[in-house]
């Protein structure tokens, strides 16, 4: 499905320590709004990876606004940090105007178990 | 047969989030067959050119990554060989038993010193859509998607090169066509047990047990495009290419599955005899090794993993 067809509503996504707000549209990611708007060379606010959930390059906490989110991998999000506002910003999508900012954690000396 | 003891890559186990996105993509986008489902959840697939029952197995969890990568023995006297190798460097080798999986035979599993789980085996029955033997087509039905022939290679990240360097050469029989070398210590290896330029690769990386990505094989820098083309009408997650690598020469695409682990295509890539020397690259140059075209690597390369 193509992200941001016209007939989805729009709202504004703030980034903290980025001087240019983004429009995102209801039916669509907030890292690929961030994508397709702010590049080269401006430099992004969020890291990008994998756009699916599973490298958490895109974490972020969400300080203001309501969002969905799809699921991501519990590695960089868990549940106790979702009900926390942090959220990969490439599984959430606006419902309202966001205001967020970059929680890339950078990988982790202890093991995990993966699951 | 002069190549004893490991013969290649045989299984990889992907962790997915979402177990009908992942078997859309590995099936219909990337071009594997479909096997099976088992009662656990796993699912099974492999290449059209390969020959034995699977090469993908697929296991839905709430992380995305690896569970393990094991390599097909030529015999069990060769894996029973090989434990006794293991066990005498000092590394615990725990049983898989037979039927643990489908049409698998036992096999033995092993932690390496980057927190990665390799299993060994030597049986697996043959697929009932084996490629011909007899009079051979160069396919019986059309490849679909991107074609993949075979499962090819997986590239590692984790912590302790040295040590994983010296296990796969010292125990396992393993041999380094390639690597990079920076002045504070060894960033790459690309090792064979057989003679295309890579069977897996490491980098090093302070989290143990993560997955870079899982290489299939594809027929030529034609089929690397088709890929592409695929990627743009299913709105796949590109990451880069398609390019070359310096380093073992393949031709390459780097996208990602519906949970965030990377793939690759490849096509191509050298001979590497075990007589040959290693190739090695060092850090003013490692961004031509890693991307030809580009000459320079892409954020993502030495970050993103999952």
């Amino acid at each position: 499905m193509p992200d941001g067809s016209p007939l989805s509503a729009l709202h504004s996504i703030r980034f903290k320590g980025c001087e240019t707000d983004i429009l995102c549209a209801e039916d669509q990611k907030v890292l690929m709004a961030m994508e397709q708007k702010i590049h080269f060379p401006n430099p992004r606010p969020v890291r990008v990876g994998c756009r699916k959930g599973g490298c958490g390059a895109c974490r972020v906490k969400v300080t203001k606004g309501s969002y969905t989110a799809e699921k991501s991998s519990r590695t960089h999000v868990t549940e106790e940090e979702a009900a926390e506002g942090y959220a990969l910003a490439c599984r959430i999508s606006p419902r309202s105007d966001l205001e967020l900012e970059p929680a890339f954690l950078g990988p982790r000396r202890p093991v995990e178990n993966g699951d | 047969m002069s190549q004893e003891g490991l013969l290649r890559p045989g299984i990889i186990q992907l962790r997915v989030l979402d177990m009908d996105e992942a078997i859309t993509h590995y099936r219909d986008r990337i071009g594997l067959d479909f096997v099976s489902q088992e009662a656990d959840g796993r699912v099974y697939l492999k290449a059209f050119d390969e020959f034995h029952r699977h090469s993908v197995v697929l296991r839905e969890a709430d992380s995305a990554g690896i569970d393990f990568f094991a390599f097909k023995a030529d015999g069990q006297e060769a894996v029973d060989g090989f434990r006794k190798r293991i066990e005498e460097y000092g590394v615990d080798v725990t049983d898989v038993a037979e039927g643990e999986m489908p049409g698998t035979g036992k096999r033995i599993s092993f932690m390496i010193p980057s927190g990665h789980r390799i299993d060994i085996y030597a049986d697996m029955e043959l697929s009932e859509t084996a490629p011909e033997t007899h009079n051979p087509y160069v396919w019986k039905d059309e490849p679909r998607g991107m074609r993949a022939q075979r499962l090819d290679h997986c590239l590692l990240y984790g912590p302790n090169l040295p040590e994983v360097e010296k296990f796969f050469t010292e125990v396992l029989d393993f041999h380094i066509p390639e690597r990079v070398d920076l002045p504070d210590g060894t960033l790459a290896i690309w090792m064979t047990v057989s003679n295309k330029a890579h069977d897996i690769a490491f980098v090093n990386h302070p989290e143990p047990g993560k997955l870079h990505h899982v290489a299939f094989f594809l027929e030529d820098w034609s089929d690397i495009g088709h890929a592409a083309d695929v990627m743009t009408r299913y709105d796949i997650s590109r990451d880069i290419g398609p390019t070359r690598h310096g380093i073992t020469r393949g031709q390459t695409i780097y996208f990602f599955d519906p949970s965030g682990n990377r793939n690759e295509v490849f096509c191509g890539g050298y001979t590497a005899y075990k007589d040959h020397p290693t190739r090695v690259w060092d850090g003013n140059h490692v961004g031509r090794g890693i991307f030809y075209y580009e000459r320079q690597m892409n954020d993502a390369f030495l970050s993103v993993v999952t």
